[in-house]
């Protein structure tokens, strides 16, 4: 599914003494089964922006075509083609509520108006997808999880309503290695095996460039640069600009190349860099 | 919109005003001087004078004055309520129109005014002062007034912390509603469309969440003020001792003369 982003802008509480320009004038295009990563610093208008792509929020100007269909439009009854845009909200845990995994799982469907056949084949198929066994979690009541599988399960509830487009807000953060690790993995599959279109929010660097194509860098509401990611993360300056810092490895690179060694910067490979270095310390200048 | 837009009351705005900066325990005893006159207020000219008065009051406090009307807007339908009832109910005065069963008199159609200015008066007045003064000081200024209760045996401490608590947490409960409504409007969610039934069975994917939540917060500050010590009032001193300027005198003082002019105003005849 395609989405465009037209000239966005989102004001919140608009003529409170808080009033706050959250997004001025974003616009952005996402292709069918692209991955792309959202970042920014704290407050820059990241989950704004996501919630105007799923119809949830409303612009204060400027229009969300998916797949050319306007979610903004007052006239048309959206909530369907707003459901292909599949969001998970920054601690989705925290809307759990059902007795039962499944049943948890099952809402979204349900409220599909799907039979509940349909229903229960789904719940079965979204927790395999987030690599819970459905035999051991299905009767389980999600407030007894750990906090890394309320989050699967959270992701499952989502994926069980078959989104075009995935959504995740800042997935892995407060989870220990090994959750963050699990939650990637499972997303960088649902990417490549059913070719969905994600779009990650994050706050970790080295976790977006091991998975998405394309960045988006976001700055006090304005999109401060968007390219290729080995592109946006090879311009070290640019990037503080926005507010952001390289990911480890590039830093490490960096590091080197201002003490005078010969390196390339945008390597986020670790045996990559490692070779790199190791060969320049054999054969280089230095 | 955000539900904290709409639902103005335990929201502290911070300023630096000449009411802003007041002793808690002035504008409290303010805030009941002008609720009491409000009960003293009768007459046409009486009313007039308040409302300047009270917008004056308003422009000091540099709330802006549309801010403040939102807190109305949970209870328009209370005031029109008391309006109607009002106006349809009396038996004083003179029939200015009769339709079948419904007749409206004239002075009941005044008492009807009179009564739904009061009541927006009242709202208006008590918003303001928690729009002025933060949560804290305003329990801790309700706690000192009422101190002198404390020998009638009613733990007056007590009660100040529950309610600054419950102050404090009414726009953060709001802002996580609003997260959970979100949430679960994008699972499908019937909340914002389908009958009322439809809708009332999505209310509860909202209100579990919320309520497992309220519990843990209330769990986590109940541990929080216990490994700080906390035990109630009994020999507790306070960070910020409060104490009473000049200003806080005049203010008083200009208070009660208005009060008086008020009165005054409110018997110059005129109905
Ligand atoms: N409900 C709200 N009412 C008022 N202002 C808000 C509200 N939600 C967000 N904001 C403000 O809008 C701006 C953007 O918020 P947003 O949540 O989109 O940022 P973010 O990039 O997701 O930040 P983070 O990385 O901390 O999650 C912030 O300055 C925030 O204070
Ligand atoms: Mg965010």
């Amino acid at each position: 599914m395609r989405i465009e982003a037209e000239h966005l802008t989102y004001i919140y509480g608009p003529g409170l003494p808080w009033e706050k320009r959250a997004l001025d004038d974003v616009s952005l295009r996402i292709e069918e089964g692209e991955f792309v990563g959202l970042v920014g610093e704290t407050g820059s208008g990241k989950s704004t922006l996501v919630q105007l792509l799923n119809g949830i929020l409303r612009p204060t100007s400027g229009r969300v075509l998916l797949d050319g269909v306007d979610l903004t439009d007052r006239r048309k009854p959206i909530w369907k083609a707003r459901l292909q845009v599949g969001l998970v909200f920054q601690f989705p845990e925290s809307q759990l509520f059902a007795e039962t995994v499944a049943e948890d799982i099952a809402f979204g469907p349900r409220n599909l108006g799907l039979s509940q056949q349909e229903v229960s084949k789904r719940v079965e198929e979204s927790l395999l997808k987030v690599g819970l066994e459905p035999a051991l979690f299905r009767q389980r009541s999600p407030f007894t999880l750990s906090g890394g599988e309320k989050r699967l399960v959270a992701i499952a509830g989502i994926l069980a309503m078959w989104p075009r487009v995935l959504i995740v807000d800042e997935v892995t953060a407060g989870l220990d290695p090994r959750g963050k690790r699990d939650i990637l993995t499972r997303i960088k599959l649902l990417h490549r095996n059913e070719r969905a279109t994600v779009i990650m929010i994050s706050h970790d660097m080295d976790e977006i460039v091991s998975l998405v194509e394309r960045v988006v860098v976001l700055k006090s509401g304005r999109i401060c640069r968007q390219g290729q990611t080995t592109e946006v993360f090879s311009d070290e300056e640019s990037l503080a600009g926005c507010g952001i810092r390289l990911p480890t490895i590039p830093q490490i690179l960096s590091s080197l190349v201002k003490a005078g060694w010969r390196l390339p910067v945008s390597i986020f490979d670790v045996r990559e860099a490692a070779r790199l270095i190791a060969q320049e310390y054999h054969h280089g200048t230095v | 919109m955000a539900l904290s837009d709409v639902v103005t009351l335990g929201q502290y705005i911070p300023g630096n005003s000449l009411l802003h900066r007041l002793d808690p325990r002035t504008k409290f005893l303010a805030a009941i001087t002008l609720t009491i006159l409000l009960f003293f207020v009768t007459k046409l000219t009486g009313y007039i004078f308040f409302l300047v008065l009270f917008l004056a009051v308003v422009t000091a406090s540099g709330i802006p004055l549309r801010f403040l009307l939102r807190g109305l807007r949970p209870i328009l339908f209370l005031i029109l309520f008391t309006f109607i009832v009002q106006a349809l109910f009396s038996q004083e005065g003179n029939v200015i129109l009769q339709w079948g069963f419904l007749v409206i008199r004239d002075a009941g159609l005044w008492k009807a005014f009179f009564m739904s200015f009061r009541l927006t008066l009242l709202v208006l007045v008590t918003t303001l002062l928690t729009l002025v003064t933060s949560p804290i000081d305003l329990t801790d200024g309700l706690d000192r007034l009422f101190s002198f209760l404390h020998v009638l045996r009613i733990p007056v401490h007590e009660i100040a912390m529950m309610m600054t608590i419950a102050l404090r947490f009414i726009p953060t409960l709001l802002d996580e509603t609003d997260t959970i409504v979100k949430a679960q409007i994008s699972r499908g969610a019937p909340l914002d469309r389908g009958n009322i039934f439809r809708r009332l069975r999505g209310f509860v994917a909202v209100l579990i969440p919320l309520f497992v939540s309220a519990f843990r917060r209330a769990d986590e500050l109940a541990q929080a003020m216990e490994s700080r010590c906390y035990r109630g009032g009994e020999g507790r001193t306070r960070m910020r001792a409060m104490v009473l300027h000049w200003t806080d005198l005049w203010t008083a003082l200009v208070a009660l003369a208005l009060g008086l002019v008020t009165l005054a105003f409110n018997w110059l005849a005129v109905p």
